[in-house]
């Protein structure tokens, strides 16, 4: 237990942490939703985000060709724009296309909460397989080889051509926080806050809200519960797709079981924030990024899982509804 | 009424069963004595026991290809009497190897195992080769226990964990020249195998170590605990994915040392993983020596793909039991006698078995990215 | 209802007809039935059926790991479908059940397999409870999660410690007592007697003398004995969880389920009851661990305890009718055979499975056999419905 090396370095496990636990808590913001507003574990939300990350490698792959090469941020940023609005279409219309065949069915039955889960297990592993198979499925229809720079070697890792070095911004401590460090960060919060903004003052938003609390009364109220549904499956599709993009920037690599670990972290650093509250969603994704690194820190990497879960069950035991534990339906002044 | 019919139907069924016994009986009998006519194998099957699919499907294929390349040139030399290859998909993970190992045992049309494939499948299925008396060399199984294990039917073409971490380690010392060499593996028995013996062997050079996850993306703690050690080389025990992301987030934060890794990530996915620039300057050992250039010009011919990591090993293991078929071994006994006092020089190399199983000359080779892409054909021997 | 649901209601109803004659028969007859009805399934990796035995993988095998699914069902069925409690980590009680096992029978020390099992069953059902007693107090979806949690837990703890074999694994667990001489090689005396293996040409049965199955050899070769054994502890266990359910403690998981509160204020002691459920859960779970464990590769390591194991479990009793344990050891069953009798698709398993499971809980939530309460209800329902003349779209 090395809790030396932990203060001398807490800057850069720190900032470090906060920058994965930014793509968390924005993966985390598409769980939250859906549970607020049908009390559903979406479970395939993984594969959302793994389809966005593919996107973004796609792009990359269309305008920049297959040579490796080094770029800064700022040199990648119309590549990455791209690639951004790319993800975010794909993984929205995957959140979609989920919520129209997996969930709408159910939903209209009534069904229990646990055959929904079952179905949405079905619907991940099937869209992950589709991903892992798309070198046979783009043989069915002869494309394998036009198409080979994208589906090729489909169960290998999928990586992106263009390496985003990053630069050295300024220093903290004895840790230089870099261009990409901020981006990350800094998109999460700015994500949040949109949505936010968009839950408390659009009429949408209010439309959420008020499925979320009661779908029946809303309902009598003409609240078309059906669309205020496809809207948060969009939403969180379209924060998942923004998440796979920073994902592909730091990382740079993907593959079709990529969503599957950090969708469990994901969902774990929602219900750590309170499921269901979008605030939650972030300070958990947040708190979650960086116990893992402070945990790796002390306890050994192989450990950082079983630090992130304890403090799961701590949480839930101290406070079970979560660290913020409001959720999506109680009206805030 | 149900109850009737289902009698009903139970008794014809019993009475079927019982009559139709009388028909005939199966008994292949066993085979006595060894026909020494080469004739006695004709139509058999060497058998393949690995990952197909899944996550690993591709060192299995390449497995697979190596066998069938050699099956190929066989079988044009010998059209009359053919050898065929029974395939079995382990997908890479010990739980279903037991089931497979039975079948593989229970054809009498095998006359010998090139597999398995990896180590866990190794362990769970030695015993079910050994009892049944089947010979098996494998092309890529490196753990050093199995060969503990007395089972006199297993062997393999390919060094074990022991000797190329020692080389590892030996390289990064001399080399390499690292004063401190800090290093990680995945937990995984390979992995932590190989790191271990690495790890030993470098006695007080190792300046710390650090265990990540398969399928963990993000290196940020491990990062800081290698700059914090002042290490100048890293080494990593583990598979292609990882290494490259490693070296790459380490690059990606200003680390400047060499950077090595086993067998595992000697692949060209290794520099997709990490990048060109990060990649470059990295060191990938492996117990195998570059393939003679037409090999993958032949393997491609009949494989429509280019050969990779264990193609090699496998092409070797299968010529060997080939070799058994051409001097009129036909029995698994004899054939794994032949096995045992076998050697001969392979495209992987110089083969001979020990006692154990193990090859006898293993020499680790260092193969280095220069240029944004794996040098497969300069590695340098580490002595 | 569309013709599949039909064709599945006609199946249940033919089972209750069945059920109902078999209830009316006279003491001596149902068990003769019984034991025929046992004695089949004894049989059948010796008759291997012509459309049914797997062709890539030994039969015996695939049977084994089915029969050790349908057990680990059976478990899970009592956790979900009776207390109503939805357990993503199930495969920590497997695991733990596996791992004692192994560590008490080879790597630390050196017990006999029967002696180790009921030690195992003990230490996971204890595991089980340490679980329980804090997470069962949370609310049915968090439990999803802690549940999910400590099954990955379990499975980090047994990669990473050396005590536990770490990446290594545990192997040379000894196999379950032999009955007979122990063989020696491969061609020694075994077991007592012999019992040779049916081999069909088309559907012509023939008698094949090679390989037979020696009576009683826990040996690396066969796989049958072991299934023989799995067999044995399931029927045990099935006669163990219809005692428990006709008793009182099956009707206090019931009131649970359905209404919690309720069943708080009828002065049902709800807490105490669901951790019951889950203590009995584990051990069997941890049972059908320690027969994995000890079966014919005598080798088990981290590996063979993924999330997607646990994931499987769950789909295993949902699709086969959670609540009924027929139906959980039907689903146990198929998750476990289906995959291994159509290798030759193999890349497109997964796929495939995912697919069979979203369409499972669209067209046919309830499962494949359900409990009579369940399709009772589903009757009034489609019976209320008709009278109303369509349902009230929300």
């Amino acid at each position: 237990m090395d809790f030396g090396f932990l203060f001398h370095n807490i800057i850069e496990l720190t900032i470090t942490g906060l920058a994965l636990g930014a793509i968390y808590a924005l993966v985390a913001l598409g769980y939250t939703m859906v549970y607020g507003v049908l009390q559903l574990i979406n479970f395939a939300h993984s594969e959302v985000f793994m389809y966005g990350t593919f996107a973004v490698a796609w792009v990359v792959v269309f305008f920049h060709g297959t040579t490796s090469a080094t770029q800064s941020l700022g040199s990648s940023l119309g590549i990455l724009g791209a690639a951004l609005v790319a993800a975010m279409v794909l993984s929205a219309a995957i959140a979609l296309l989920l919520e129209r065949v997996a969930y709408r069915p159910l939903i209209k039955k009534g069904a229990p909460k646990l055959i929904a889960l079952i179905s949405a297990i079905g619907a991940s592993f099937s869209l992950a397989e589709i991903m892992g198979l798309r070198d046979k499925i783009a043989g069915w229809v002869g494309l394998q080889d036009d198409l080979s720079a994208y589906v090729s070697k489909a169960r290998d890792l999928y990586s992106s051509p263009i390496d985003v070095q990053p630069q050295n911004l300024f220093p903290v401590g004895n840790y230089q926080v870099t261009d990409v460090d901020l981006l990350v960060i800094g998109a999460a919060l700015a994500m949040m806050v949109a949505l936010d903004q968009f839950v408390r003052r659009t009429r949408f938003g209010r439309g959420i809200r008020a499925v979320a609390q009661d779908p029946e009364s809303a309902a009598l109220m003409g609240v078309n519960s059906t669309r205020v549904v496809q809207l948060t499956f969009l939403i969180g599709g379209l924060m998942a797709g923004v998440a796979a993009t920073l994902y592909m920037i730091r990382i740079g690599s993907t593959r079709q079981n990529a969503g599957f670990i950090l969708g469990v972290k994901a969902f774990t650093a929602a219900v750590l924030g309170g499921i269901g509250n979008l605030r939650g969603a972030l300070i958990g994704g947040l708190l979650l990024g960086v116990v893992e690194n402070y945990g790796s820190a002390v306890f050994g990497s192989q450990w950082k899982d079983v630090v992130a879960f304890v403090l799961l069950v701590l949480i839930l035991l101290v406070r079970p509804s979560g660290l913020l534990g409001e959720a999506l339906g109680k009206a805030r002044a | 009424m149900i109850r009737s019919t289902l009698v009903r139907a139970l008794a014809v069924t019993a009475a079927l069963g019982l009559s139709v016994t009388a028909c005939g009986t199966t008994n292949n009998g066993t085979t006595s004595g060894s026909k020494s006519t080469a004739g006695a194998a004709c139509g058999k099957n060497l058998a393949f026991l690995g990952a197909e699919t899944g996550d690993a499907g591709a060192l299995g294929l390449n497995m697979v290809g190596g066998i069938k390349l050699a099956l190929d040139e066989y079988n044009k030399k010998h059209s009359s009497c053919k050898i065929g290859l029974k395939e079995f998909d382990s997908q890479g993970s010990p739980d279903k190897a037991p089931a497979l190992a039975t079948q593989v045992v229970n054809d009498s049309s095998i006359i010998g195992l090139v597999g398995p494939g990896f180590s866990g499948e190794s362990l769970a299925t030695g015993k079910t080769f050994f009892e049944a008396g089947l010979p098996s060399i494998s092309p890529s199984a490196t753990n050093v226990t199995i060969t503990q294990q007395g089972w006199t039917t297993w062997h393999r073409v390919i060094g074990n964990d022991d000797a190329q971490g020692k080389a590892d380690a030996t390289y990064l010392t001399s080399t390499g020249g690292a004063k401190k060499v800090y290093v990680v593996d995945d937990a995984q028995d390979y992995s932590k195998g190989l790191a271990t013996v690495v790890k030993t062997a470098l006695g007080a050079s190792a300046a710390g170590s650090d265990e990540i996850q398969v399928g963990q993306t993000d290196m940020s703690a491990v990062v800081t605990k290698v700059k914090s050690s002042g290490a100048d080389a890293v080494f990593y025990g583990g598979y292609y994915t990882e290494a490259g992301l490693l070296v790459k987030q380490l690059r990606q934060a200003g680390w400047k040392g060499t950077f090595m890794s086993g067998d595992g990530a000697e692949d060209p996915a290794f520099v997709k993983a990490a990048g060109a620039s990060a990649a470059n300057g990295a060191v990938l050992s492996a117990p195998a020596a570059p393939a003679p250039a037409d090999f993958n010009s032949k393997y491609k011919a009949v494989n429509s793909a280019d050969a990779g990591l264990y193609s090699t090993q496998a092409y070797d293991a299968a010529n060997i039991f080939l070799g058994a078929l051409d001097a009129g071994k036909s029995t698994p006994e004899d054939i794994n006698k032949f096995i045992g006092s076998y050697t001969g020089t392979g495209a992987s190399g110089p083969i001979s078995f020990d006692a154990k199983g193990d090859v006898t000359a293993t020499t680790i080779y260092a193969y280095m990215v220069k240029n944004g892409a794996l040098d497969t054909a300069n590695p340098t021997p580490i002595k | 209802m569309s013709a599949g649901n039909r064709a599945l209601e006609a199946l249940a109803t033919t089972w209750d007809d069945a059920k109902g004659r078999y209830q009316a028969m006279p003491r001596p007859a149902r068990l003769a039935l019984v034991v025929v009805f046992a004695l089949f399934f004894y049989a059948l990796p010796l008759l291997r059926p012509p459309i049914i035995t797997t062709t890539q993988i030994d039969f015996g095998g695939v049977l084994f790991s089915a029969a050790a699914f349908a057990l680990v069902a059976l478990g899970l069925n009592i956790v979900i479908g009776y207390a109503g409690l939805l357990d993503l980590g199930y495969v920590g009680f497997y695991a733990c059940g596996a791992y004692t096992t192994g560590v008490l029978t080879s790597y630390h020390w050196h017990w006999p397999f029967f002696l180790a099992l009921p030690l195992a069953i003990a230490v996971t059902m204890l595991t089980g409870v340490i679980l329980g007693a804090p997470t069962l107090r949370v609310r049915g979806d968090y439990l999803a999660i802690v549940t999910l949690g400590f099954g990955e837990i379990i499975r980090l703890i047994v990669t990473n410690v050396q005590w536990l074999g770490a990446a290594s694994g545990i192997k040379d667990i000894p196999h379950p007592n032999s009955i007979g001489p122990n063989p020696e090689g491969p061609f020694g005396q075994r077991g007592i007697f012999s019992i040779p293996h049916l081999s069909w040409n088309g559907l012509v049965p023939l008698i094949d003398n090679n390989r037979p199955t020696t009576f009683l050899t826990f040996g690396a070769l066969d796989a049958v004995p072991y299934y023989w054994l799995v067999l044995t502890v399931m029927i045990l266990a099935l006669l163990g969880d219809r005692l428990i359910k006709a008793s009182r403690v099956g009707r206090a998981w019931e009131a649970t389920r359905e209404d919690e509160d309720a069943a708080e204020l009828m002065g049902v002691p709800t807490f105490r009851y669901k951790l019951l459920a889950f203590a009995m859960g584990a051990a069997i779970g941890g049972l059908s661990g320690s027969l994995f464990a000890s079966g014919q590769g005598g080798y088990i390591n981290p590996q063979s305890f993924p999330l997607l194991l646990s994931m499987l479990f769950v789909a295993a009793v949902i699709v086969g009718g959670s609540g009924n344990r027929w139906g959980a050891i039907f689903g146990g069953v198929l998750v476990a055979y289906l995959p291994e009798r159509f290798r030759a698709i193999n890349d497109y398993r997964l796929l495939l499975f995912g697919m069979a499971l979203t369409a499972l809980a669209i067209w046919r939530p309830e499962g494949l056999i359900p409990p009579r309460r369940v399709r009772r209800v589903k009757q009034v329902e489609a019976e209320i419905e008709e009278l109303e003349g369509g349902a009230v779209d929300a």
